[in-house]
């Protein structure tokens, strides 16, 4: 059909509009399913078991890769920042530099990211599959709230291990930072330690505390949202867990400066 | 009783159900048979609550579930057992833990000693027993079928639906699964609607039978009254004839 040059005209206005339409109504359909998540997690009967083999799948199963990557992080700041610090004469602040790093910065960062890569593309391709496979649908005519089973564990366990999963990255950062200053490169062992109670105070370790707690919600609400709403088939999934991650990694990197720049 | 008035849905530019209007008696086998992709799931999806129709009413008894929503419609589902298509058994479990999850999440009174009872009975019942401890990948298609039939039922629901319960199965199997289906309505007497293709089986186990074509019903009755139908669309669908109204895309 012939629609006219006004109407080819006002096509691409026409199609800017739909886009813009279905963004915001994605976007409402994501702070709606966090809502609903956080109104169930009120809501008894509590699902402990489901939430203790969410805690185990995100938790203790990120130990490894949350381990790894602390020390590597930290031996690489180590060996960095004794460099730079040389240049100056001020070694004696490696402890400071690579405690606060870590635990400001990088610490909740990092440890979100590899969490996001281990956990969280598993949790949306396994939520997916069960959408795909009518799994949700099966609980849902069971009259069983998929939210209460599915979605609410996974988010208070991303709440309870990614501080957790953090700390445990700064500590080994912090050790890493070590091996290489003290151990390596000759810096003496008091003051690596005795600089940093100096300079890292308690708001310092609460900023890393908010950041890695709200991580935590932004990747398992992102992932448990993708796997949820995932399309049709193996591509849906696929495409799924590609978008959860991608989203969630750069969600962090966009709240860190956020609230990098908000909290003290 | 299930009633269903004008039931009307579309998803964009496609008009899936354009005016579906059914009864199911209490306590019958009704089979809804049509072609594939014609709209036989969209309605039982509009039943079960999980699709909400564009126009249309539907009853359950004397409960219009058309605009329930939560814990109103939980009340109407939980009445419910349902067969899906594939199964929907949850692969993270057992056979066993599939059939005895329902009880579990929503018979809380009953014991575990109980709980282990009747799911150890209704495993018998589909010819499942010593087949508990195995996940859904490690059975068989017609394996998985009878364990989501045992699901379905473990409860003993009053309405029972069943999507395309026999599909992808070879025809000794659609035979068993469609006697299993028999025997036990006779033994727990549900309402039973079920949508399936398979044609001439079906005629042996439905009371009655429905035609959804083109987003409609185009005729209802017992089997024989179906089978002798004169409506030539229906004649081409049972006998599976390439030539007639019906267009074979």
């Amino acid at each position: 059909m012939n629609r006219g040059p006004t109407a080819t005209l006002l096509r691409p206005v026409e199609s800017l509009g739909r886009v813009s339409l279905d963004f915001v109504e994605s976007l409402g359909r994501f702070g709606l399913f966090l809502g609903q998540a956080a109104v169930w997690t009120f809501i008894p009967p509590f699902k402990v078991l489901q939430l203790l083999q969410r805690i185990h799948f995100i938790g203790f199963r990120s130990l490894s890769i949350i381990v790894l990557t602390g020390a590597f992080t930290g031996m690489v700041l180590g060996l960095q920042v004794f460099i730079t610090l040389s240049r100056f004469g001020s070694e004696a602040f490696l402890g400071p530099a690579v405690a606060l790093s870590l635990i400001r910065e990088l610490g909740p960062v990092l440890a979100a990211l590899m969490v996001t890569g281990r956990a969280g593309s598993a949790l949306t391709a396994e939520i997916g599959i069960m959408r795909i496979t009518e799994q949700i649908d099966a609980l849902t005519v069971m009259a069983l709230n998929p939210m209460r089973y599915l979605i609410v564990p996974v988010i208070v366990a991303g709440l309870l291990t990614f501080p957790l999963l953090t700390a445990i990255f700064d500590v080994v950062g912090i050790y890493g930072g070590f091996l290489v200053g003290v151990k390596l490169l000759g810096l003496s062992q008091g003051t690596y330690f005795g600089e940093m109670q100096t300079f890292v105070d308690m708001s310092d370790i609460m900023t890393g505390f908010w950041k890695s707690l709200s991580f935590g919600v932004i990747v398992t609400w992102v992932c448990a949202y993708k796997g949820y709403h995932t399309g049709h088939g193996a591509e849906g999934v696929s495409r799924a867990t590609t978008e959860a991650v991608v989203l969630s990694s750069v969600l962090i990197l966009v709240w860190d400066y956020f609230l990098g720049s908000v909290l003290p | 009783m299930i009633r269903v008035e004008s039931l009307q849905k579309a998803f964009g530019d496609q008009r899936v159900l354009q005016g579906v209007t059914l009864e199911v008696q209490t306590g019958e086998i009704m089979i809804v048979i049509g072609r594939s992709g014609g709209g036989k799931s969209v309605f039982l999806r509009h039943l079960l609550g999980l699709l909400r129709p564009d126009a249309g009413r539907i009853w359950v008894d004397e409960v219009d579930i058309t605009e329930l929503r939560g814990r109103a419609l939980d009340r109407v589902r939980e009445r419910y057992g349902v067969v899906f298509q594939g199964g929907a058994l949850f692969d993270s479990m057992t056979v066993f833990d599939n059939i005895a999850f329902p009880l579990r999440e929503k018979k809380r009174s009953l014991g575990p000693s109980e709980i282990r009872d009747r799911t150890e009975e209704k495993l018998a019942q589909v010819g499942l027993s010593g087949a508990g401890h195995k996940f859904p990948d490690e059975i068989s298609g017609g394996m998985r079928k009878r364990a989501a039939i045992a699901r379905a039922l473990v409860t003993e629901p009053e309405i029972v639906f069943f999507d395309e319960p026999t599909t992808g199965l070879d025809p000794v199997l659609v035979n068993a699964i469609h006697h299993l289906i028999l025997d036990l309505h006779r033994k727990f007497r549900f309402t039973a609607v079920m949508v399936s293709h398979e044609i001439p089986e079906i005629f042996e186990i439905a009371q009655r039978v429905a035609m959804l074509h083109d987003g409609v019903i185009v005729e209802v009755g017992e089997p024989k009254v179906i089978q002798e139908s004169a409506n030539p669309l229906i004649q081409q669908f049972i006998q599976g004839q390439i030539e007639g109204p019906i267009r074979a895309t």
